[in-house]
């Protein structure tokens, strides 16, 4: 397998996937346990927990978006016009989610907070199921024509394996925020946040396991790459060692070392479901010929030449002031003038 | 009408970017003032300085939210709605999308989070840094959005080839897509307009409150840093208008005689004359009850009163842009454009007498005037992105043949419902908030305490009609009001 400009940009999309699931994965996490806070303090303090942060996390969506249209438009365009009901949920949810953020702690009026929280939950999860389904719907394969569209419905989507990815999806982002919360917290909170953190962990471990064995099963071509890239069984090796490091810093109570195998568990994923994918990037369950790859979908070598000359000067920045930002807003959430 | 797909994503695209681009220009303009007021704290130490870029972060902050909640939906609709264009400009478009996440969204959103939450984290200097960086992000935001949209308007730096299963424009040379025909002079006029509604939404405020005999003074400072700021912008708007029309009358003509209302070719030797005012009439291709300057618009395109301009006539029927909707949005911009220069010359007039602020009627005009600068935007994208039609990319593919073929109108509608509900009452919540906080006003200014000028006080408690007030009084007298 050569290095070609078009293997390159699968690789910089994982990583901005990666990217994105590890940081906006803790944020979308914060969301889903926010029912579970008892009282406005508390509440303020999950939403403060990540105030500063979570727009710079979901620009890396955003970003992935973009770099898709860029550098695979064929499939960016198959991928957004097929599942226009399912983008245009995700868009909903993600709107509602910054501004639920944004506005509610504007007034003090029980309803209003209410609303918001109920909306912020709401969105988070599922903004989060919505990621999870369309990752089991990429292993699993669509129903695309020799003409590079979807000729399913929404409902097709929704299918079970989807549907359980989507499930595994919500409680590794649960765990992983849980994780974060513990880290940001003090005190009774903090001592209640511990016990979700087990419970959380329980339920992505139960997942993780069925939905590895219904992948082996029912989708044959998962690990068909594992033969000619073998180094992805150390990487399956990788992953379940940080799986199995975070109850064991929990129970050590080294929390910092529980967040950082969640985030490798995270990258794990991401990298067995791209070697999973390769090299496709939206499969057809009609006939592989009519999948859409790295090569058949790109864009021309020049734009992609040019795209990583803009990713090679920008992404230092990114990552230094990324860094900056993350070490500015380090320590315990205190709820002050300027938070939500 | 028939409301099949292709119109209602062309209804969803035009309502939805319409609706973002509410917010956008607001931060642009209202980044440069707080790199202004901070700049100024931080020479001075004066803390009123600071009040102000703290009043103006939380007026941003919110403005930002909803511009990032409501810019995401642009990026997915590329996809969704427009998946035949997606495929056919993606190898061009694309590069400078992805240029605007790397070097502008990151940029942005990162410093936000000091400028908004680090006021107590970091040193002044480094919020100041930030402050800088957040604004300098909007603004490369624009211009890679401007670009793509240049490149659309002027195509550039591209072949044409068969790709898929379909044709695609393919890059060429990244620079002279970069510096397509158009693209600098609509990237000046965009910012000038941003810069424009920033200092007019800020001397609205800073009026209301001169009015109401609150914040006074550092009302008038923000006043009159926004005052320079907006006439500057105005004026120079005006020229930038105008090379960017001359631009159009070479690169778009069919679009310039929209613009203009010129259905017909003028002969040899007689000019094309620039309405003022009329009613475009596309049926029987004349301008009704129009009052035309003859031989200005020849003279405003090549300096020569006698050099005719293409008229509609040169394009067959079917390659017309909806000449009315054109023609009203291109001239009701340049309408508020003199409004917006003579407003403004007339403040620094009087401010220079030294009774700006005593002019009470036009401290009301200016309360109300931002609504212009409001519109005045929104026509100019109108003007260029309706002028543009039938092409979505100009002279290469047309908007008809650019929607994504397999999605259902039902769809669609359905999502056009959504986005209405949505929008309308993500809109009235922005309009509370934002009311919310300029009820409050610069409340660092109460806080400071022992800091505080006298002038402002005795303003404060004159207005909440009482005599002496301390800072918390006045907050709660504030609080008691804005609940009746």
């Amino acid at each position: 397998m050569e290095l070609s400009l078009n293997l390159v940009w699968f690789i910089l999309l994982g990583v901005l996937l990666t990217g994105y699931a590890i940081l906006d994965g803790f944020d979308l996490g914060v969301g889903i346990l926010h029912p579970l806070a008892k009282t406005d303090t508390e509440r303020r303090i999950f939403m403060n927990s990540i105030g500063p942060l979570w727009d710079g996390n979901e620009v890396w969506l955003v970003t992935f978006g973009g770099a898709l249209f860029a550098a695979f438009p064929e499939a960016y365009a198959t991928a957004f016009s097929s599942f226009y009901l399912a983008f245009m949920l995700l868009l909903f949810a993600l709107i509602f989610r910054a501004v639920s953020m944004e506005f509610r702690s504007k007034l003090e009026v029980p309803g209003w907070r209410r609303f918001w929280d109920y909306s912020f939950f709401v969105a988070s999860a599922v903004a989060t199921l919505l990621f999870g389904v369309a990752v089991g719907n990429a292993m699993q394969g669509l129903a695309i024509g020799a003409d590079r569209e979807y000729v399913g419905s929404f409902f097709d989507l929704l299918r079970p394996y989807p549907l359980l990815v989507g499930a595994l999806a919500v409680a590794l982002f649960a765990m992983h925020g849980s994780i974060y919360l513990y880290l940001k917290t003090e005190g009774e909170l903090q001592e209640r946040i511990h016990g979700w953190m087990w419970r959380t962990f329980g339920a992505f471990m139960a997942l993780y396991m069925l939905v590895t064995i219904v992948t082996l099963i029912t989708v044959p071509n998962a690990t068909k790459n594992f033969e000619t890239l073998p180094i992805s069984w150390v990487v399956v090796l990788l992953n379940v060692l940080a799986i199995a490091n975070i109850p064991r810093a929990i129970y050590l109570g080294k929390p910092g070392y529980a967040f950082v195998s969640s985030c490798c568990t995270i990258a794990a994923l991401n990298f067995l479901f791209g070697v999973a994918l390769f090299p496709n990037l939206l499969v057809s369950s009609l006939s592989p010929d009519w999948s859409l790859t790295i090569y058949n979908a790109a864009s021309s070598q020049k734009t992609l030449g040019i795209m990583l000359i803009i990713a090679i000067i920008g992404m230092p920045f990114v990552l230094a002031y990324t860094s900056v930002i993350y070490w500015v807003f380090r320590g315990k959430v205190q709820i002050g003038k300027f938070s939500y | 009408m028939e409301l099949d797909a292709l119109t209602l994503s062309r209804f969803q695209f035009a309502l939805t970017v319409a609706f973002h681009y509410l917010f956008p220009p607001l931060t642009i303009g209202l980044g440069v003032i707080m790199v202004y007021t901070e700049g100024k704290f931080l020479r001075t130490k004066d803390p009123q300085y600071e009040a102000l870029t703290r009043f103006l972060t939380r007026i941003f902050a919110v403005t930002f939210a909803m511009g990032v909640a409501s810019g995401i939906v642009m990026e997915f609709q590329f996809g969704t709605n427009w998946s035949t264009y997606s495929r056919y400009v993606g190898d061009v478009f694309g590069s400078a999308l992805a240029a605007e996440g790397i070097f502008a969204f990151f940029l942005e959103s990162g410093f936000l989070a000091v400028l908004v939450f680090g006021w107590d984290r970091v040193s002044p200097k480094m919020h100041f840094f930030s402050t800088c960086m957040v604004s300098l992000g909007s603004m490369f935001s624009a211009i890679w959005i401007v670009v793509a949209n240049s490149w659309q308007q002027t195509p550039a730096g591209h072949k044409i080839v068969e790709f898929g299963t379909g044709q695609r424009a393919e890059i060429t040379s990244f620079w002279e897509l970069v510096f397509n025909p158009s693209s600098m002079h609509r990237l000046g006029h965009v910012l000038l307009g941003a810069f424009i509604l920033g200092s007019f939404f800020v001397m609205s405020i800073s009026a209301y409150y001169i009015l109401k005999k609150r914040f006074e003074e550092p009302a008038k400072r923000m006043f009159s840093a926004a005052l320079g700021l907006g006439t500057v912008a105005a004026i120079l708007a005006a020229f930038s208008g105008h090379f960017q029309a001359a631009t159009v009358a070479e690169t778009q003509p069919s679009k310039l005689a929209a613009f203009e209302g010129l259905f017909h070719t003028p002969k040899e030797g007689e000019g094309a004359p620039l309405y003022i005012i009329g009613f475009p009439d596309q049926e029987n291709r004349t301008v009704n009850a129009g009052i035309a300057v003859p031989g200005l618009l020849s003279w405003l395109v090549y300096g020569d009163m006698g050099r005719p301009v293409a008229g509609l006539d040169q394009f067959p029927p079917d390659e017309w842009p909806p000449v009315a909707l054109t023609f009203y949005s291109y001239h009701i911009m340049v309408l508020l454009g003199v409004f917006f220069i003579v407003i403004t010359l007339l403040a620094q007039f009087l401010r220079w007498r030294g009774t700006l602020f005593q002019t009470r009627w036009l401290m009301w005009v200016f309360v109300f005037a931002i609504v212009g600068p409001y519109i005045a935007n929104q026509l100019g994208w109108m003007a260029a992105e309706v002028g543009r039609q039938p092409w979505v990319v100009y002279g290469l593919l047309k908007t008809a043949d650019a929607f994504s073929p397999t999605v259902p109108a039902a769809q669609i509608a359905t999502s056009i419902a959504l986005f209405i509900v949505i929008y309308s009452l993500l809109f009235f919540l922005w309009l509370y908030v934002l009311n919310n906080k300029i009820q409050q006003g610069p409340v660092e200014l109460e806080a400071a305490g022992a800091k505080r000028e006298v002038g402002f006080f005795e303003a404060a408690a004159e207005a909440a009609g009482k005599e002496h007030l301390t800072g918390s009084e006045v907050t709660e007298d504030v609080a008691e009001r804005e609940e009746e």
